[in-house]
C-alpha cells in the first residue's frame, strides 16, 4: 500500500476543481427545476468536442471556451424549450427524458467524432510544468485548480450579491410562493438551466485538455458530479465544492493505494454520510 | 370588485370546493370564516391561481377581468398579492432579500423598501436576519411586507393571526386595518370570529365548499344561531 504525495493530492484537488465545476452546473439545476438531468454528461463532451473543433479552427483556448459554453447553453435552452417543458412537473418522466436525450447526444457524438481520444489543445503559457516543495507539477493542472476557485467564486457573488441570485435562491426555496409574488419563475429556470448546460460545456473544455475527450467520457463525469451532488446537498454551493473535494481526493486515495476497490472508495463513504444526512451534508428538506 | 361565482375546485378526484361564490367591493374587507378544512385555503389558491388545486367549473373576475386560467405571476401583475397560510417565508434570502427581490431598492413609485421599512420598524432592525431568526409576529410581518412590494389593490391574507401571541394578534389587526384606509381591498380567512368581526365589512362563511352564510360584520356579531351552527362559537 502506498501512501499519497504531494503530487497525487494536487491530482486529487484539480480533479476536484473540475468536478466542482462541472457539478455546480448539475446542481443549480436540481436544486431549482428539480430535474436530474442526466443528460449533464453529455453536454460536458459536447462542449468537449465543440470546443476541440473551435480550439482547432482558431487557434485560441479562450475562444474554444466561450464557443463550447455558447453552444452548450443553447443546447440547454433548446432541450428545456423544446423538450422539457412538455413534461414539467412529472420528475420521473423528466429524468427519462434527460437520459433519452444523453444517448442521442452519445450517438450523434460518435458519428461527429467517431470513437477516437482527442485532446484539446492547451495555450502555450500554460504548457510545461512548474517546480515547487521538490514536485513537477504541469501548469495547466494548476490552472484548472486555480479556475475552479474563481468559478466557484463568481457562481458565489452571483447567487449572494445580485439580484438573480436572490431571485434564484427564493425559487429553489420554494418556486410556487415566489410566482405567486409575481416573478415569472419560468424564466428564471430558463436562465438557471442554461447557466448550468454552460457549466457542463465549460467543464468539457477544460477537462478535455486534461483527461481527454471519448465515447463514455459523459457517463464517467455524470456518475462522479451525482456522487458529489449527493452528498454536498441537492442546491447548494458550498456543498458542491465539498463534495467535489472529496470525490477528487478519495478518488486520487482510491486510485493509489486500493487500486482495486477504486470506486467502493469514493462511493462507500457516500452511503455512509447518506445513513446519516439523507439530504447530503448542505441539503435542506424541500 | 372581486366576483368569484360557482367555483369547483379539486385535489385531484377529491371535489373541496362545490360551487363557491363571493363578491367583495374595492375598498372593503370580507371575512371569510369556516372550520378546518372547510376550502378556506383552497379558495385563496384558487383565485391566486396557484395549482393544486384545478378548477374545472366557475370564474373569477377582478375588475371585470376573468382571473381563471393565468399564471399566477400574471394575476400578481394585475395587483392581486398574497400572504400564504403559514407564512412561506424563503429560508434562503435575508429580511431585506425578501423585499428586494421583489421590488429593487431603487424603485420609487408604490410600495417600496423605505416605506415598507417605515411601516415595519421592526423589520428595519432585522433586516440581516433569515426568516428563521425572526419571532413569529416579524414572520407575519414580514409575509405582509412581501406581499405589499407586488402593490397589491386586492390582497388575499390566509390566516395572518395563526399562531400568534395575543399582543402580536392586536399588532397585526392594525395593520390590517392601516391597509384598508390605504385603500385596500382585502380578503382575509380568519378563524379567529373576534378579530374577523372587528376588521371586515362582511363576512361570509364557508361549509364543506360552499358560502352558506353572508352578512355585514355588525350583525354577524350578534347573529348566535349561525355562529353556532357553522363555526361551533357559543
Ligand atoms: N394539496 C392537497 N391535496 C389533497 N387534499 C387537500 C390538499 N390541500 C387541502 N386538501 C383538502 O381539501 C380540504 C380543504 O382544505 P383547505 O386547506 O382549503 O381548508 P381550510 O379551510 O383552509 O382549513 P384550515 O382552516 O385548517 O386552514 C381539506 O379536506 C383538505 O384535507
Ligand atoms: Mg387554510
Amino acid at each position: 500500500m502506498n501512501s499519497l504525495n504531494l503530487f497525487q493530492l494536487l491530482n486529487g484537488l484539480t480533479f476536484a476543481a473540475l468536478l466542482f465545476v462541472v457539478a455546480s452546473g448539475f446542481t443549480l439545476i436540481f436544486g431549482l427545476l428539480r430535474i436530474v438531468n442526466l443528460a449533464h454528461g453529455a453536454l460536458y463532451l459536447l462542449g468537449g468536442y465543440i470546443g476541440y473543433a473551435a480550439a482547432l479552427a482558431t487557434g485560441s483556448f479562450l475562444l474554444a471556451v466561450l464557443a463550447a459554453m455558447a453552444s452548450v447553453a443553447l443546447a440547454g435552452l433548446a432541450l428545456d424549450q423544446g423538450l422539457l417543458r412538455f413534461v414539467r412537473g412529472f420528475e420521473l418522466r423528466q429524468v427519462l427524458l434527460t437520459l433519452g436525450v444523453a444517448f442521442i447526444l452519445n450517438d450523434l457524438g460518435l458519428l461527429a467524432w467517431g470513437g477516437d481520444t482527442f485532446t484539446v489543445p492547451v495555450p502555450e503559457a500554460l504548457r510545461g510544468a512548474l517546480r515547487f516543495a521538490g514536485v513537477f507539477y504541469p501548469k495547466y493542472r494548476l490552472f484548472v485548480l486555480a479556475l475552479g476557485l474563481v468559478v466557484f467564486l463568481l457562481l458565489w457573488l452571483l447567487l449572494n450579491r445580485t439580484r438573480l441570485g436572490a431571485l434564484i435562491r427564493a425559487g429553489v426555496d420554494d418556486a410556487e410562493t415566489l410566482e405567486a409574488m409575481g416573478v415569472n419563475i419560468r424564466r428564471i429556470f430558463l436562465v438557471t438551466f442554461m447557466l448550468g448546460a454552460a457549466l457542463a460545456g465549460l467543464g468539457g473544455v477544460v477537462g478535455g485538455a486534461f483527461l481527454t475527450l471519448y465515447p463514455g467520457a459523459d457517463s464517467e463525469i455524470l456518475v462522479f458530479s451525482l456522487a458529489v451532488v449527493i452528498i454536498g446537498g441537492r442546491g447548494s454551493l458550498p456543498g458542491a465544492a465539498i463534495g467535489a473535494l472529496m470525490v477528487g481526493l478519495l478518488n486520487s486515495i482510491g486510485q493509489v493505494m486500493f487500486p482495486e476497490l477504486a470506486y467502493f472508495v469514493i462511493f462507500g463513504p457516500m452511503a455512509l454520510i447518506l445513513a446519516f444526512r439523507p439530504l447530503g451534508l448542505f441539503g435542506r428538506a424541500a | 370588485m372581486l366576483e368569484v361565482e360557482g367555483l369547483h375546485s379539486f385535489y385531484g378526484d377529491a371535489h373541496v370546493l362545490h360551487g363557491a361564490s363571493l363578491t367583495l367591493p374595492e375598498g372593503e374587507v370580507l371575512a371569510l370564516l369556516g372550520r378546518n378544512g372547510m376550502g378556506k385555503t383552497t379558495l385563496i389558491r384558487s383565485i391566486m391561481g396557484l395549482r393544486p388545486p384545478a378548477v374545472r367549473q366557475g370564474s373569477i373576475r377582478w375588475k371585470g377581468e376573468e382571473l381563471l386560467g393565468l399564471p399566477a405571476h400574471e394575476i400578481a401583475r394585475r395587483r392581486v398579492g398574497i400572504v400564504p397560510q403559514g407564512r412561506r417565508l424563503f429560508p434562503s434570502l435575508t429580511v431585506l432579500e425578501h423585499l428586494t427581490t421583489l421590488k429593487p431598492a431603487r424603485a420609487t413609485g408604490g410600495w417600496t423598501v423605505a416605506k415598507a421599512f417605515e411601516f415595519f420598524p421592526r423589520l428595519a432592525e432585522r433586516k440581516a436576519n433569515r426568516g428563521h431568526e425572526l419571532s413569529g409576529g416579524e414572520r407575519q410581518m414580514l409575509a405582509i411586507a412581501r406581499a405589499l412590494m407586488t402593490d397589491p389593490a386586492l390582497l388575499l391574507m390566509d390566516e395572518p393571526t395563526e399562531g400568534l401571541a395575543p399582543v402580536m394578534v392586536q399588532q397585526v389587526e392594525r395593520i390590517v386595518l392601516e391597509l384598508r384606509r390605504a385603500g385596500l381591498t382585502i380578503l382575509l380567512v380568519e378563524q379567529n370570529l373576534y378579530s374577523a368581526l372587528a376588521l371586515a365589512d362582511r363576512v361570509s362563511i364557508l361549509e364543506t365548499g360552499r358560502v352558506v352564510h353572508e352578512a355585514a360584520a355588525s350583525e354577524a356579531g350578534h347573529d348566535h344561531a349561525t355562529l353556532t351552527r357553522f363555526l361551533g362559537v357559543h
